[in-house]
């Protein structure tokens, strides 16, 4: 009898979350109790973490410090050049008569060290709706783009990885502006590039970069290089892999990006893309 | 009706202190479970990590069949289900169900050896597994590794020792 109630509600449960948005308040509300235990598993490692930052000598911070101090003048010189590229930019768009995207708000988000499925490539952030954290908001780091905003919770949002199976990016060649899409392969080093023809014109270490179509990922951030690839001179289709270029398994800051998506055609929240066929 | 009652009540307070005792333990072991099931385990370990939620309520409904049953399953089920971000219902579902094979066959699951109940353990981690593939199917069709079935032997082997814990708090 008993079961038979279980049984019900489960499968009611199922329906409802399947067919509608109406169990996220009881997923929020729940969310705190088990968010909770998030933490609690967090702790450890986080204070792990401080107590050997605290114990590191003098001397490795000294030596730390010295290589930021660079990499911050060489990053800064780059973005000086940057600067008078932008305004080129703009005089240039200007010129065409072209609207010129604005830059994009972030939020730093520090990863939770916990181990969700594990063949399903999700992470879990410490950032939530009480940040203004959406779903399907991207997420990036230093080296490039992570991935989506999958679920945000209360107190932390789940992130589906671009190496997730479930997940697709659309991607150009930054190259020559070749557009394809870029499948999550299942393993944290390797994307897929299935819906390639077979005399399209991707050489081995071009980079991949976002390419704004499907009006989640802003355009123009790195997401991957291509692998080496044996060339076919018969019509089989080359199967092609890139690397991507975030460390996807090793950072533990990620940004979450507000992009201003005004000058893109607005996607309805309930529209369909390839990149989250999951939900 | 008073003078009735008390004597009566009296003999219950025992019963009740133990099974309020009971009752927190049954509590703190499931939450410690739902603690290791999301623990930070390097990647090969990982892929080991059985489902100890699951394994402590079958430990619990054949200990104490009359206190552990199909809500704490159901219940604990939802709670993983936000938990790990499964669809709601999912493992409330695979848990009722495991745990009413538990309920049904406790009498004879506590007469058994250690290795039988390992064996019967196996059976309903597949069957747990199993479900969760089809669910996985169901939602999109997707590859899945041998790896994927790792947990269910790790829990069987886990299992005597789970067991023999188990029974030490219980008897604290």
């Amino acid at each position: 009898m008993r079961l038979l109630i279980a049984i019900i509600a489960s499968i009611a449960l199922l329906i409802t979350e399947y067919r509608s948005e109406r169990l996220l308040p009881l997923r929020a509300t729940l969310s705190v109790l088990t968010d909770s235990l998030k933490y609690a598993v967090d702790l450890p490692v986080t204070l792990f973490d401080k107590i050997s930052s605290e114990l590191s000598s003098y001397e490795a911070l000294k030596k730390e410090n010295t290589s930021l101090r660079q990499e911050q003048l060489i990053n800064r010189t780059q973005l000086l050049k940057f600067d008078a590229l932008e305004k080129e930019n703009i005089r240039l768009r200007a010129l065409l008569e072209n609207s010129f995207k604005l830059g994009e708000q972030v939020l730093i988000a520090e990863l939770l060290s916990i181990n969700m499925v594990p063949d399903e490539h999700i992470m879990v952030v410490n950032k939530g709706t009480r940040f203004g954290v959406h779903p399907q908001q991207p997420v990036l780091d230093a080296n490039g783009v992570v991935g989506q905003v999958f679920r945000a919770l209360p107190f932390s949002a789940e992130i589906m990885l671009i190496t997730d199976p479930n997940h697709a990016i659309p991607v150009q060649v930054n190259r020559n502006g070749l557009l394809t899409i870029a499948v999550g392969s299942g393993m944290s080093n390797q994307l897929n590039l299935p819906y390639l023809p077979t005399n399209a014109d991707i050489r081995p270490g071009d980079l991949l970069i976002t390419s704004g179509l499907g009006g989640i990922f802003p355009a123009g951030y790195p997401v991957g290089v291509v692998d080496d690839f044996a060339e076919t001179t018969n019509k089989s289709i080359p199967h092609i892999t890139a690397t991507p270029k975030s460390l996807l398994d090793r950072k533990r800051e990620l940004l979450i990006v507000w992009s201003s998506n005004a000058l893109m055609p607005l996607t309805s929240p309930l529209s369909k893309t390839p990149a989250d066929n999951e939900q | 009706m008073h003078s009735c009652h008390s004597p009566h009540h009296l003999a219950k307070h025992p019963q009740i202190m133990n099974n309020s005792y009971n009752a927190m333990r049954v509590f703190i072991t499931l939450v410690f479970a739902m603690c290791l099931r999301i623990f930070p385990l390097p990647n090969t370990l990982a892929a080991l990590n059985p489902d100890w939620v699951l394994i402590v309520l079958i430990y619990w409904s054949l200990a104490i069949p009359e206190r552990v049953g199909i809500a704490h399953a159901w219940l604990f089920g939802i709670l993983v289900d936000v938990l790990m971000g499964r669809h709601f219902g999912q493992n409330a579902l695979i848990y009722s169900l495991v745990i009413y094979a538990c309920l049904m066959w406790h009498r004879q699951l506590r007469q058994f050896p250690v290795v039988q109940q390992s064996a019967f353990v196996f059976l309903c981690l597949l069957f747990a597994q199993l479900l969760l593939f089809w669910f996985k199917n169901v939602h999109a069709t997707m590859q899945i590794s041998g790896i994927f079935w790792l947990p269910i032997l790790s829990g069987t082997v886990l299992w005597p020792f789970i067991y023999q814990l188990m029974r030490s708090i219980r008897r604290l």
